[in-house]
């Protein structure tokens, strides 16, 4: 099987090493990997900003970039995942030509746990892990697109590792993408909040599916001085590929 | 008064929240203690086919606003009640005050209402020499404290039993106890004294029944049926989006709100008021007015904010919001706090009001998920940071920035320019401080995972 990866600017620009960890977790289920050109970010910043002509922009762009490409897009992110399947044909709602291009798009795009549970069943081969390990279930991933189980399930799979529930698992960490620049205190006061309750787990791992929330926390558990890691799905699965 | 148009300074507002530990934890305790509430009760409900049934009959009345308004006046005029309507606060407080001064009346119990909190009532009548009391134990606490309701159904909801205590103490002169039985046999013996030689009272309603021409209250201490039927006079302000079509309809609501708001299966008093006291009743006003609150409402529904007005005020999104949870209601600066209170603020006051209020939100959709009635919360709320970036209401810095992001991000070669340029210049940057959101984000790396991966 072939596949149009989006790394999401997040993961370019500050996470590369989560980006190559889903690389080699897909590459080990024998999935093949296209990265097309030019693909920038889904514009997500600027959609909850309000900014409609800049994340339509956005919208063009990606859909362009994979317009010409065939196969699922995998997207490891809730929340760019659900820019492209949720917002994008909403944005174009009123062109019928590039809302049909956008559905299309929608209807190919996958968000990584998504698809590592329903195409390629990888919970049911279960990878190895270690120690206790706990996930953060961010909100456009659990809300908007209606993920719940599936990367509990991938982490549950794990042979050696021990999942924890996190207590009010989907309560929002903080991050909220241009909320943490505008509301920083009450962004780090939800942060330190989200650490509270993952301390309390005695996990000495916390995962999530958004390197967004995952940025926030992460900072949140250095304030701490705490050595919880903070790790994508991706790399703690691809951990085990060792 | 204070009608300020000027915008909420909410950044402000939330810091200072944010360093009062009091109200943390008395924010922390009851929305924790709701939430829990709220999921037992609605476990046992068939909770989605409510939602739709109640969000469609809800969207049917307000798009038959107007008939439902003539509906209902027609039948409560004819249940003996007197009918005014009030294009906007300024004559819904001249009504009130009115028909209060035709009677002679100088003080008066009020039953809670947030129309009346949304028309400034209190405040305008004090300045008419009408003194109102407070009658829900809640809005008796701040009212002696000289605030504004926190919840729009939990009003001192950031206050702890020991600040009541002390406040109970220094303004009523009792002696401090922060046992809750011992402080509320204090309001209770004074509130009393004031249902019965009140000559009026005041409430609000949280429907109203157009078949009927009834009000209908929802309330958990009696003194809502206490303020309406024991003084001879009842003055019932609600907002027009208040009318279900008939008495057939309330049980879903009965079922819905006190689960919502509360965790409560039913709330402890459901008062339905029809009319005046007729001949042979011995309860009940012997003359009742209904004030029908317009405040823009009958044009915004038929606009594209429209689903804001099913709102049932449950307060459940308030419980639900992360921001909400640890600023507290004041923070919001506006009658109406929480993700409803943003829309509605927005909505009522203006953009320019409520420009800053539209940041706090993290659009994490829980407002959504919890509200019985579907308002599409965050839909609205994104859709109102459209408007206020149309209106060039956000800070230039933010245009600027985000017209630079349309720029550079359907150009590839441009956008891994700013990449490398984020790199560079990143310790310059991270000057600003720790507070800002740069210092808390790692630097972009010098090798992107597009330059890794190809």
């Amino acid at each position: 099987m072939r596949i149009q990866l989006f790394g999401t600017c997040l993961i370019d620009t500050m996470f590369p090493e989560t980006g190559e960890a889903t690389v080699r977790l897909l590459r080990h289920f024998g999935v093949e990997i296209g990265y097309p050109d030019g693909q920038t970010c889904c514009g997500k910043p600027a959609d909850s900003g309000g900014y409609s002509r800049e994340s339509k922009k956005a919208a063009e762009h990606f859909i362009s970039v994979f317009d010409r490409t065939e196969g699922p897009i995998i997207i490891p992110s809730g929340s760019c995942a659900s820019m492209v399947k949720n917002h994008y044909p909403e944005l174009f709602k009123d062109d019928e030509r590039m809302r049909q291009k956008a559905e299309a798009i929608a209807g190919r795009t996958h968000e990584l746990s998504q698809f590592l549970v329903h195409v390629l069943k990888v919970h049911e081969a279960g990878l190895s892990g270690t120690g206790r390990i706990t996930y953060h279930a961010s909100c456009q991933l659990t809300r908007e697109l209606g993920v719940l189980e599936e990367p509990m399930l991938l982490l549950q799979s794990l042979n050696g590792a021990e999942f924890v529930d996190l207590p009010h698992s989907d309560r929002c960490c903080g991050f909220g993408g241009i909320f943490m620049a505008k509301l920083p205190e009450v962004s780090m006061a939800l942060a330190d909040e989200k650490v509270d309750t993952i301390l309390s787990t005695g996990a000495d791992t916390v995962t999530g599916c958004d390197h967004g929330c995952l940025m926030n926390i992460a900072d949140a558990v250095k304030r701490r001085g705490s050595a919880v890691r903070v790790k994508h799905i991706a790399a703690v699965l691809a951990e085990g590929l060792k | 008064m204070n009608h300020s148009t000027s915008s909420i300074p909410f950044r402000e507002n939330a810091v200072k929240a944010l360093s009062n530990s009091a109200l943390r934890g008395a924010m922390r305790n009851a929305t924790e203690t709701f939430a829990i509430k709220r999921a037992d009760a609605v476990a046992a409900l068939p909770l989605e086919e409510l939602r739709e049934e109640a969000s469609e009959l809800r969207l049917h009345v307000l798009n038959n606003l107007s008939e439902y308004v003539d509906r209902f006046e027609m039948n409560a005029v004819r249940a003996g009640a007197k009918v005014h309507r009030a294009k906007d606060s300024e004559a819904a407080r001249g009504i009130i005050a009115s028909i209060l001064q035709d009677h002679g009346i100088g003080r008066v119990v009020k039953s809670k209402s947030m129309v009346s909190e949304e028309i400034h009532l209190n405040d305008y009548l004090q300045e008419v020499g009408i003194t109102v009391v407070e009658t829900d134990l809640g809005e008796y606490i701040i009212q002696i404290a000289g605030e504004g309701p926190s919840h729009i159904i939990v009003p001192a909801i950031h206050k702890d039993r020991r600040q009541v205590g002390q406040l109970f103490a220094e303004k009523l002169g009792c002696e401090y106890s922060d046992d809750p039985a011992v402080l509320t046999g204090v309001a209770k013996k004074i509130l009393r004294e004031e249902f019965l030689s009140a000559k009026a009272g005041i409430s609000g309603a949280n429907f109203a029944v157009a078949e009927s021409g009834s009000i209908v209250l929802f309330t958990n201490e009696g003194n809502g049926r206490m303020c309406t039927s024991l003084p001879p006079l009842h003055i019932a302000v609600l907002s027009i989006e208040k009318i279900i079509p008939s008495l057939a309809d309330l049980p879903k609501f009965i079922r819905l709100l006190p689960r919502s708001a509360t965790g409560q299966t039913i709330t402890s008093y459901l008062s339905v008021l029809t009319g005046s006291r007729k001949p042979g009743e011995s309860t009940g006003a012997q003359e009742m007015h209904i004030v029908l609150l317009d405040n823009g409402r009958s044009e915004l529904v038929s606009g594209e904010y429209r689903e804001m007005f099913k709102c049932i005020r449950c307060g459940a999104c308030l419980n639900a919001c992360p921001v909400y949870r640890v600023v507290g209601g004041h923070a919001y600066g506006s009658t109406y706090p929480g993700p409803m209170g943003i829309v509605l603020t927005a909505l009522l006051e203006g953009m320019e009001r409520a420009k800053s209020l539209l940041d706090a939100t993290t659009l994490c959709g829980a407002c959504g998920d919890v509200c019985p009635v579907k308002v599409p919360l965050p839909r609205l709320l994104r859709l109102l940071r459209e408007r206020r970036v149309e209106q060039g209401l956000t800070p230039r810095l933010e245009q600027n920035a985000m017209a630079g992001f349309g720029r550079v991000v359907e150009k590839p070669f441009l956008f891994h320019l700013g990449q490398i340029a984020g790199h560079v210049f990143w310790p310059a940057v991270k000057k600003f401080g720790p507070g800002d959101a740069v210092g808390r984000m790692p630097r972009p790396v010098s090798r992107t995972f597009r330059e890794r991966f190809a």
